[in-house]
């Protein structure tokens, strides 16, 4: 039974990563052509990434969009957790689930929603034309809901004493927020922060309809290569982009289960 | 003596439940109050009032002759211990202690001087580096001491300070805290439901229940002469008996008249008494005032106690001697022993050993025993 339950494991994950190993495997393949047969090693499509001006205006473009909106998701979520916090249970719930909506509708309807707005909007207000700006707004709203979801449960064990009790050794209640509830949330605020940006890299579909063609994402560009016959550079392009996503995820989780322990350790005393 | 604060008419409901009803307090200056009552009754609702964490539906709050109903906890001149001390997690114990000085831009210099004579104040020398969720419960219960009184406050406000301590350290703790307030000559207003720590520690006790002061007074004031059924029962052990004033210093109950030292009723009027069980002489059944047999005999150490029956209503009776279960004894009590109170809503729920055994004494501290296992 348990070397069954192994070997049907090892099925999954082979499944899952297979398609993904190859990819990396072949971005280090100097040979240039599919079908895919191994070569020599060489790291020529790595070389020939960096010199690609679509592929560095995309990065450059992706790195803008993602540092901009995980700050901005982050100081947005942040301050929309500890207002749903504040609302009574009932309220409470309905924003939580109003929160939680975007993350599971279909990206592809996100995007077409946003861009429908954007192009409307367009109509009487030229910034709103897609390009960069657009594509912050839409990975805004779409990285708050995750900062929220890493917020809400630090407030929830955050002690509401404590903020009172800054009150009451006389800080005004915006010294006490900054002095007292942001260091007690701060893990929360950090991974949140973290989830943003990975899913602002990670994000293809609502880039896609709202990027226009001035501001274009890895992903998006990727796409768009691939129309093209496919070079060997998209595998190594591919394999930065999930190495990265890969590093951060893994860097959130860490933060999420030292926490953990340093709360129980906590209240074991 | 000057009143540092003053309620006035103070009226609190939470979702349309009241909390706290006409409460009229005023606290003097350097005094030790205490608010005394059962879980639940709102006494930290009153403090929250004085803190200023709640306004109040109705009536004022008054710091010396200034309305403060709307100025803003961090604008008052008091400090709160809170109920768990709700410390800072995320500071060790020296910023703990300094967090109110460096609130109010004090120089480095005098922060290092203040904190360093508070952690001395209560004992806590050579704890500043550690993190304050490596305490134990006591240590934590002196840095949120020291926090509280590196802010110089007028008036200090403890809600259960010792609640959740073990009965040994929270007398020692007594004893400490009865020493900074008389050293250091601040107001303190004191929440406990512990009616020894209320009575040893206080100048003043105020007795609550369901929203409303039920009597303020001394410590011997509300042990001797107890208003009303409920403080009566609530502070000590009492036997509170049905009776009627028949006259001024004469009461009457179990058919049989009593001198006593209380005056002032309306003629006939029926009235509550009450009788301490350590106050009850017992003598040879024929020279008693009242006969009875005893049920039960329970070994308390310093004394027995002994519930007797006379004539169907168990009285409890503290007595150094031992009286075997079913002898029969006769009771006598001197005139200023007994304590006549007017009849109230509390009247007949008390002081009638009837349900009496031993287990109850185990139910007795709930709440100190939650704290403990915190
Ligand atoms: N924010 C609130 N919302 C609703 N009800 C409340 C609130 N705060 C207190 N109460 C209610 O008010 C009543 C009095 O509460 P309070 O905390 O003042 O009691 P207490 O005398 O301090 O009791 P304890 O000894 O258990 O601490 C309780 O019935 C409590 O449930
Ligand atoms: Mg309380």
């Amino acid at each position: 039974m348990k070397t069954l339950s192994r070997i049907y494991n090892v099925i999954i994950f082979g499944l899952l990563y297979f398609p993904i190993i190859m990819v990396i495997v072949f971005s280090f393949n100097s040979a240039r052509y599919t079908p895919m047969e191994w070569k020599d090693f060489s790291l020529q499509w790595y070389e020939k990434l960096f010199q690609n001006e679509e592929i560095l205006n995309a990065l450059s473009v992706t790195l803008q969009v993602a540092l901009i909106s995980t700050l901005a998701a982050t100081v947005i979520g942040t301050l929309a957790a500890i207002g749903i916090h504040a609302m009574n249970r009932k309220l409470r719930r309905v924003m939580l689930t109003i929160n939680n909506f975007p993350m599971v509708n279909p990206e592809v309807v996100s995007g077409v929603a946003f861009m429908l707005l954007f192009v409307a909007l367009a109509a009487v207000l030229p910034v709103f034309k897609p390009g960069f700006f657009t594509l912050c707004i839409a990975h805004v709203t779409f990285c708050t809901p995750y900062v929220v979801l890493q917020i809400m449960p630090k407030l929830r064990q955050t002690d509401g004493r404590l903020y009172e009790a800054a009150l009451d050794l006389g800080c005004t209640p915006l010294q006490a927020f900054f002095k007292v509830t942001i260091p007690e949330i701060l893990p929360g605020i950090l991974t949140g922060a973290l989830m943003a940006f990975t899913m602002s890299l990670d994000d293809f579909a609502i880039s896609y309809f709202t990027a226009g063609s001035s501001a274009q994402t890895l992903s998006v560009t990727i796409y768009s290569m691939v129309k093209r016959p496919v070079t060997p550079e998209i595998y190594a392009l591919s394999t930065l982009l999930f190495g990265t996503v890969f590093v951060l995820l893994l860097l959130a989780n860490i933060g999420q289960v030292r926490d953990i322990s340093r709360r129980s350790k906590r209240a074991r005393r | 003596m000057k009143d540092v604060i003053t309620l006035k008419d103070i009226a609190v409901s939470f979702d349309g439940e009241t909390i706290l009803d006409g409460l009229d307090l005023s606290i003097h200056d350097g005094e030790f109050v205490t608010l005394l009552g059962p879980s639940g009754c709102g006494k930290t609702t009153t403090l929250r009032i004085i803190g200023g964490f709640i306004t109040p539906d109705r009536g004022d709050v008054f710091f010396g002759d200034q309305r403060v109903n709307n100025v803003p906890p961090h604008k008052r001149q008091v400090n709160t211990i809170f109920q768990r001390y709700a410390l800072f997690p995320h500071l060790n114990v020296y910023e703990n202690v300094a967090f109110g000085m460096r609130v109010q831009k004090k120089k480095k210099a005098e922060i290092a001087e203040t904190v360093e004579k508070m952690l001395a104040l209560v004992n806590l020398k050579g704890f500043e580096k550690r993190a304050v969720s490596t305490l134990s419960g006591g240590q934590q219960q002196r840095v949120a001491i020291a926090r509280a009184l590196a802010n110089n406050p007028k008036v200090l406000l403890l809600d259960e300070p010792l609640a959740a301590l073990d009965l040994k350290l929270r007398k020692d703790m007594q004893v400490e805290l009865k020493n900074i307030q008389k050293s250091l000559g601040i107001t303190f207003v004191y929440v406990t439901h512990d009616q020894e720590e209320a009575l040893s520690m206080s100048d003043t006790v105020v007795v609550m229940d369901g929203g409303r002061i039920q009597q303020i007074g001394t410590p011997t004031d509300i042990y001797n002469e107890p208003q009303n059924a409920f403080v009566a029962d609530f502070i000590g052990e009492s036997n509170i008996l049905d009776g009627v004033m028949r006259e001024d210093y004469k009461v009457e109950f179990f058919g049989k008249e009593f001198r006593c030292v209380d005056f002032g009723f309306e003629k006939d009027e029926p009235v509550d008494v009450v009788v301490r069980p350590e106050d009850i002489d017992i003598v040879e059944p024929e020279k008693g005032d009242l006969i009875g047999r005893v049920t039960n005999i329970t070994f308390k150490g310093v004394h027995y106690e002994i519930i007797v029956d006379v004539k169907g209503f168990k009285w409890m009776i503290q007595t150094t001697d031992f009286h075997a279960v079913d002898s029969v004894i006769g009771i006598m009590i001197d005139p200023q022993e007994i304590q006549v109170m007017k009849k109230s809503e509390y009247s007949g729920l008390y002081g009638d050993y009837s349900s009496f055994s031993e287990e109850f004494d185990g139910l007795a501290d709930p709440e100190a025993e939650n704290g403990a296992a915190q």
